[in-house]
Formats: structure tokens, sequence, C-alpha cells
């Protein structure tokens, strides 16, 4: 299946979600004058500014390219990347930190993207699934997780990739136990742990032993 | 959740000066972890949400002669990773390489993991009555308790203290260093630094609404020390039980003094086990002592109608953390 072979005259899910975004921001000049207000909190010391609770602008690095997004502090960073920037890779399911599909790397660490503001991310590198693809050439890690069938329904996928990636980038030579640590904090509920072990074997150029 | 105003102020003393006299409306931000969660259930609704993560001087880790000290925004994985940490404190770092799975540490703080909720489900629940949010019973003392504390006696409110590190640092005679208004700054010993609470207008440890702890400082006294976990789940969870032990002495036959031996887990605050140090005190440690102070660490447990499993498991942690500090072999490792 793919969205973009529909031919489509009415507006997308997607496109009416960013057009919404666009209105947000708008109606956030409020938000924003807060922003421009004086500080209340001035109590012995430099005052801190007051940020919201309307919209205010964030800006930081998705996968390379800059990007801005106005937003409620409350926004956490998952929710901005999906509904307002687009970045889909990133999957909201248990939306508490535990389940792992949510998995971005910020400046080259794994992190639950449900559980940060997205004002928080203000100057961050952020890197997601997506970034594991260039020129229609897939990443090894991702492309051990194809070569294993190491996945079944794929909601958890994106989130494992990342999570395996972070592994491989701090460590050149980790051993299939360092890998299978660094996916602790993940879950796939189809239960393909066994074909991602062995997409870690393949990964770490070792014969798994039975 | 609801909205909020947000603040990132640069100093601690900028952040103290935004917070407030009472608990509730305005609520302090570092990894995350357990603010979000909250307030994603309505546990929490704060107007204002004061971040620490902006502030550099929570951040370091200083390793003395005399003593150790980490700053309260610094993250689980780097104390787990710090390799002077791991050689000097094994009952710090261990358990802070156990917490939740490496997204939790990467984002987790050492303040946040010594004032962090409790996890009991009906404090977390918002259509359950719980005495923490203003309800006029614990609806864990009649109902799903398998969690909760087993020392019970004078507790209206059975939560099981849920920090993995103040344990460790318990043993170690750690202390918090704590700033209020005023630039006013009070150490506490991390002994006396946690609370039972029995209402709304009490958290889990004795800071002043208007308080944050800055940092905590170890002393470097070369303890043999270790921390043992029972886990029904090996990541992304809480333990059932957890023990540390820290002593001076007690390996190859030397007599072990200064014993401290602290459980978690089992009550609303982490508990220094006065029973079972006696049983170890002045003496080698074997297999046998350890059984004793297993056996010493439980007396006077009242566990609840499902949690009396959580005695034994008591006990076979405090012989397992003590073999560990002991320097003997891990018996249970094949």
């Amino acid at each position: 299946m793919n969205e973009q072979e529909t031919p489509n005259t009415e507006p997308s899910r997607r496109e009416f979600v960013i057009a919404a975004g666009t209105a947000a921001a708008s109606t956030s000049v409020l938000g924003l004058a807060v922003l421009d207000a004086p500080a209340a909190e001035v109590q012995g010391g430099a005052a801190v500014r007051a940020v919201g609770p309307g919209g205010v602008q964030v800006a930081f690095t998705v996968n390379g390219q800059k990007v801005q997004v106005t937003v409620e502090p409350r926004v956490t960073l998952l929710d901005a990347l999906r509904n307002y920037l687009d970045v889909t890779g990133c999957k909201r399911v248990c939306d508490r930190g535990t389940c792992g599909a949510c998995t971005v790397m910020i400046d080259g660490k794994v992190i639950y993207a449900c559980t940060m503001l997205a004002v928080e991310a203000q100057g961050k590198q952020i890197r997601t699934a997506e970034s594991l693809i260039a020129n229609e050439q897939l990443d090894r890690v991702p492309a051990a997780f194809v070569n294993a069938d190491a996945q079944q329904c794929g909601f958890c996928t994106p989130g494992f990739v990342v999570a395996m990636k972070a592994v491989f980038e701090g460590n050149a030579n980790p051993t299939p136990a360092q890998v299978e640590k660094g996916l602790q904090g993940n879950i796939c509920r189809c239960g393909t742990y066994e074909q991602m072990r062995d997409a870690i074997y393949a990964l770490c150029n070792q014969k798994r032993g039975k | 959740m609801k909205n909020f105003t947000y603040y990132r102020p640069t100093t601690t003393e900028q952040a103290v000066s935004l917070l407030e006299g009472r608990w509730g409306n305005t609520e302090l931000l570092a990894g995350g972890t357990d603010l979000l969660a909250l307030q994603k259930n309505y546990i929490a609704q704060p107007g204002r949400v004061v971040s620490l993560t902006g502030i550099a001087g929570l951040q370091t880790i200083v390793v003395g002669q005399q003593n150790v000290q980490i700053g309260a925004g610094v993250t689980l994985a780097r104390i787990a990773d710090h390799p002077d940490l791991r050689r000097l404190f094994p009952a710090l770092t261990s358990a802070a390489g156990d917490i939740g799975g490496p997204q939790i540490r990467n984002m987790g703080t050492l303040g946040g993991n010594l004032c962090q909720r409790n996890r009991c489900w009906y404090f977390r629940d918002e259509h359950s009555p719980c005495l923490l949010r203003g309800g006029n019973r614990c609806s864990a003392i009649e109902g799903e308790n398998k969690y909760h504390a087993i020392f019970t006696a004078n507790h209206r409110c059975v939560i099981a203290s849920p920090s993995t590190l103040a344990t460790g640092l318990i043993a170690l005679g750690a202390t918090a260093e704590v700033l209020g208004p005023q630039n006013r700054r009070r150490t506490i010993q991390l002994a006396n630094f946690f609370n039972a609470p029995t209402g709304p207008n009490d958290r889990e440890h004795n800071l002043a609404p208007n308080e944050i702890v800055t940092g905590v400082t170890i002393p470097v006294r070369g303890l043999n020390n270790a921390a043992y976990e029972v886990r029904q789940k090996q990541s992304s969870d809480w333990p059932i039980v957890q023990v540390a032990v820290a002593f001076a002495g007690g390996r190859n036959g030397e007599k072990a003094t200064g014993v401290k031996i602290v459980l978690s887990h089992v009550a609303p605050t982490p508990i220094i086990a006065d029973g079972a140090n006696r049983a170890v005190e002045n003496r080698a440690i074997t297999d046998a002592i350890a059984v004793a102070a297993g056996q010493a660490a439980v007396a006077g447990a009242k566990p609840l109608s499902q949690n009396g499993y959580k005695v034994r498991l008591v006990e076979v942690a405090v012989k397992r953390a003590l073999t560990i500090a002991a320097g003997l072999p891990r018996y249970w490792e094949v």
C-alpha cells in the first residue's frame, strides 16, 4: 500500500494535520507575546523567561535538516516530530517511556521521544529511523533486519533499528550480548526476538551457536 | 496533559526562585521520565514546569581523595559507566546500570531518581482512592498489593520506596546537598532524606516544596560494597526487592566492621536493617553469617495479603549482596 499512488483531490489526513498545525502556529502569537513580556519571576538574580502556555517556537535538527516548529510547552518531541513535522518513523505506542517504539537519537544517545518535551530539544541533533537510508541504500542495521526477517507487524522496528544503530556507533565491535543490552528498552509484541538475534549475530559477524 | 508555563533557568538560584511554598502547582523537570508520565495520567497537573536541564552546574562528577560529588543532573548512564565510580561504589553503579533500559538511563538523573514518585498503581490511577491524592483510604491495603511494602507497621500508605540509587548511597553514608530560598544551603544524610507520605501535602522525601537537591556527596572510605536486586523483568522495570550493603574489611576471612545493610522496595522508605547489621558486625562473612543476616533483616516484617513472598526474597537478597561485597563466589550464577 502506498499512499502516494492514490489519486487524491481531498486533503489527506496528513495535509490536514499540517494545515491544522499551521493554524495553531498562527494563533500562537498570544503565546509568543508571553515570550516577549518582561518575566514576572524576578527574585534575586536575572529574570527567567516564562515560556508558554501558548505556542513557542523551537528549533532543532532532524536527520541533518534544520527545522522550526511552534508548539505548546506540553507537546512531546514525539508528537512534534510526527504531527507537526511529518517525521513518522518514530512511533507512538505506550506513550509512557516503556515500549521503545518512539526511540530516537539525540546527540548520538538513544532516548524516548514520547518522554521528552519538544521545548527541551531546542538546538539538539535528532536522528530517527529515516536517517538509516541514503540514496535508496539501506544502512546495514535495517538491512540485517530485512535479511533475518526480523519483523512481523513492523511497528516496533524503527525504534529497534535506531537503538541497535546507536550501539554500533558507540562501539564498532560489540559482542552480541552488548547489542542485546542496548535493546533492553525496546519491546516487540509480535515476539520477533529470535530473528533479531539472527540479525545481531550477522552484524557481529558471528555464527549463532545452538 | 494539562498545559503549563515552562521555565528554563541557567542557575540553581534561579530555579529555586521559581518554586513555590506548596506542592503541586510547580514541578521540577530533569529527565522527565517520571514527571511526563504523571502529567499524562493527570496525577501531576502543574501550571508551571521548571526545567533543570539548562543548569550546567548540576552536570558534574568530581572525584576527590576524601569524597566524590555527583551533580543532581548527572544521568544514570554516566553514573553506571564512570570508571572511578564503578571502582569505588559498585553498590551505586550496578544499581544505576540496572535501571530501565538505555533510553531511561540516558534521560533519567540522580536527582530525579531520588525524588521520583512511588510506583503504586492506585496512586498512578486517577480513578482510584488514594491517600496521597486526597482520598480517605489506601486502596492497596485491601486491594492488589503484591508489589507493595512488607514493613507496614504504623503505615497508612503502603507504597514501596522506588529509588534504587538511594539504597547504595545510604549504605555508603552519602549526603544530599540541598538549596532553598535566600541561598539557604543544607546537607541531609541520605539516611534521613526519605519520608513515608500519608497525604497530598507529602512527598516521598523531606525536601520543602521550594528546595532542590543540587547533588550528592559520597565519602571515600574504601568500603566494600554491593547491591543486589530481585527482579521479575531484567529491564524496563523496578526491582521487587533491593538490598545494598557496605562494610570495612570483610574479605579473605577478615572481620567486617561498620556494617550497613539497607533494604529498598519493601517499605515506604528505604530502611537500614539494624538487626542484620548486628548479625554481621565484627564477624568474618561466611555463608552462615549471610543467612543469619537475611533472617535478622526480615524480623518485624508485616506483609500484606499478597506479598508474603517478598519476605523470603529479602532474606536471599541480603545474603547475595553480602556475598558479592565480601568477594565470595556468586553461587547463584551458573
